[in-house]
């Protein structure tokens, strides 16, 4: 890793689209239950590849996978074009951050860091040389003698990467690394985390099931439910045009609306909820012919009161929640799926919204995506 | 807030029970101490006239001098022997799942169910049988199985206390799994493992009613030795030995507690 500061354009060296980890076909089981199902996967050199999902949909059993904690069930695991199944966590050069950061309490904090290092029979003046250096680069400088319970959260933290990052790992594998700290204190490690990644360019993988967390860290995010990778593709992409109901309700706030299919124009599909239509990618439905009833996905930022244009919608307000930059108005009304709305208006004039008042609303013309009904 | 006499009356009551309590914990040692400088050979309490002889008896008497000896031979023996097997079957109950481990468990602590005189009496029919003289042989082995059930408890609480993240860790870093018990985990449980040890070596120390029926002449332990001389003469020397005990045992606590921190090895250490 230090030899890469030392060489600003490292990361440039690297060629584009390089596969550092690949998943073929991979399936892992604990007894009867399957917690990944032959998931796909390949992950470019130098990349943030952030696994995203909710609790139990299997991204936690895929970084142990990489990490061979465990074996896989069945499939291949590839890290630099390598083989990796059978290859015990000792051998594999991987760097691994955990959730509690999991600083050795007896060791100092030169100690922890400097562990990768003598396990590799690393002179001891390198050592101290590169325990330093490493402290440098997490803004830790002089902190070499402390024990781990004499740190903050967030020092520990920067222990723990420069405990992973000072081995020069193949790939760095972070589980859940923000959730233990405060608000805060996780947006500013958010981006020390990201700047240093870039700048060593070393390969990423990000496990969360915040999803803003993935939005702003990530190159690319995998979306994971139930053991099987949904989507792939980059933290914009996957806002604008979530392939999957699941990704679509699971990232940001989205409103479901019952919509009708009017016509199909190539690869574009034309769905009319109230009196608005909406332009929408044809691809997700598939076989439905002219007339079909779909649900329709529109961010909450997308809608707004109709002064004059084609009404989506119309209801009652039943609640405006003002939230500094935005002010947030649910409305009641039943063109939405669940019956209720939200509309994210980033004019602050929270003033004009009363709880009760009739409203109609429009599109402002942003993505929508729209799936088979449910 | 007022206190009406019946609350008043209820807070006396607490403060004088507390008081009988905490006298009656410390009663017996106080009354034996006194009852040790006494200059008569009787065991008589009050004392009328003062004397150290009875320490000097005490120490001098060779009976209790070989018996300190044995005791210290076999607890030395046993709870070393008991901390080994007790660490193995910790590990391998908290890291494998494996037949019959319910039952095996069930096995290992069974001494805590068995009267002692059981253990005891049960090793000395087979040694008979099997024609073993009774030498230390099998006084140690009958205090490993006495103690066993306490060092596994206190092993296998520590392990699982430990936080498997710390090993993983490590291995991710580099470590063979033998770095790894040897840098991490060892050194983690190091705490559970001391404690473990302290328990058995006291018991071990300590123990009586096994003991009396494994023992012989040549290998009898201080406890064997205390009674066997309480039997035949009641001479305040026992209570000097007492008292002996007790400053040894409060001096080996005070270093303990001020060089190790006996508090973290009592406790299970926060490891986290």
């Amino acid at each position: 890793m230090l030899n890469k500061v030392a060489d600003p354009d490292a990361s440039m060296h690297t060629a584009q689209g390089e596969i550092a980890v690949r998943l073929d076909g991979v399936t892992k089981r604990f007894g009867q239950v399957t917690a990944l199902h032959e998931v796909n996967l390949s992950i470019r050199r130098g990349e943030l590849m952030t696994l995203l999902g909710p609790s139990g949909c299997g991204k936690t059993t895929l970084l142990n996978l990489i990490a061979g904690f465990f074996m896989p069930s069945g499939g291949e695991i590839l890290i630099d074009g390598m083989r990796v199944n059978h290859l015990p966590t000792y051998k594999r050069e991987i760097g691994m951050m955990f959730q509690n950061y999991a600083l050795f309490p007896h060791m100092t904090v030169a100690a922890n860091i400097g562990y990768g290092l003598r396990m590799r029979g690393i002179a001891k003046a390198e050592i101290v040389r590169r325990v330093s250096d490493a402290l440098a680069l997490v803004k830790l400088a002089g902190l070499e003698d402390r024990k781990p319970s004499q740190l903050s959260g967030g020092q520990q933290q920067r222990v723990a990467i420069a405990r992973a990052l000072v081995i020069n790992p193949r790939v760095l594998l972070l589980d859940e690394p923000f959730s233990a700290l405060d608000k805060s204190l996780r947006a500013s490690m958010q981006v020390e985390l990201k700047d240093l990644q870039r700048k060593l360019g070393v390969t990423t993988i990000f496990v969360t099931h915040d999803q803003s967390e993935a939005l702003s860290l990530s190159d690319r995010i995998t979306v994971m439910s139930e053991g099987k990778v949904l989507q792939v593709d980059t933290p914009e992409e996957i806002y604008r045009r979530p392939g999957d109901r699941f990704v679509a309700s699971f990232i940001g706030d989205i409103n479901v609306l019952r919509g009708r299919i009017e016509e199909y124009e190539g690869e574009r599909a034309k769905v009319s909820v109230g009196e608005a239509s909406f332009q929408v990618s044809a691809a997700p439905l598939g076989p439905l012919s002219p007339g079909a009833p779909v649900d329709l996905f529109v961010r909450s930022e997308h809608l707004k009161p109709a002064s004059g244009a084609p009404t989506v919608a119309a209801g009652r307000i039943s609640a405006v929640v003002y939230q500094g930059g935005h002010t947030d108005v649910y409305v009641d009304t039943p063109a939405a799926v669940s019956g209720k709305l939200l509309l994210r208006l980033s004019d602050n004039k929270s003033g004009r919204w009363e709880i009760g008042a009739e409203i109609k609303i429009a599109a402002d013309g942003g993505d929508a995506v729209a799936f088979r009904a449910s | 807030m007022p206190r009406s006499p019946f609350q008043w009356f209820l807070g006396c009551l607490g403060i004088v029970v507390v008081l009988a309590i905490l006298g009656f914990l410390i009663l017996p040692a106080v009354v034996v101490t006194l009852a040790a400088f006494n200059d008569k050979a009787i065991l008589s309490f009050p004392p009328e006239q003062w004397s150290w002889r009875w320490f000097a008896r005490a120490l001098a008497y060779e009976d209790f001098q070989s018996g300190f000896r044995n005791g210290l031979i076999v607890t030395s023996c046993a709870s070393v022997i008991a901390l080994l097997v007790g660490a193995t079957f910790a590990f391998a109950l908290d890291r494998y799942d494996f037949r019959l481990k319910r039952t095996i468990e069930a096995i290992l602590l069974s001494p805590l169910v068995v009267p002692h005189f059981t253990v005891g009496l049960g090793l000395l029919i087979l040694a008979a049988q099997l024609g073993v003289a009774r030498g230390y042989g099998v006084v140690i082995v009958c205090h490993v199985i006495l103690v066993l059930p306490f060092v596994l408890r206190s092993i296998y609480v520590s392990l699982r206390n430990l936080d498997q993240r710390f090993e993983l860790a490590a291995a991710s870093l580099g470590a063979p799994p033998s770095t790894v018990l040897l840098t991490i985990t060892l050194p983690l449980l190091l705490p559970g493992l001391v404690s473990g040890w302290l328990f058995a070596a006291i018991l071990s120390f300590n123990e009586f009613t096994a003991s009396l029926f494994v023992t012989a002449q040549r290998t009898q332990t201080l406890p064997v030795a205390m009674y066997n001389y309480v039997r035949e003469y009641a001479d305040p020397s026992m209570a000097a030995l007492s008292v002996i005990y007790i400053v040894a045992t409060a001096a080996l606590l005070t270093f303990a507690n001020s060089f190790l921190g006996l508090g973290k090895i009592l406790n299970v250490e926060q490891s986290r």
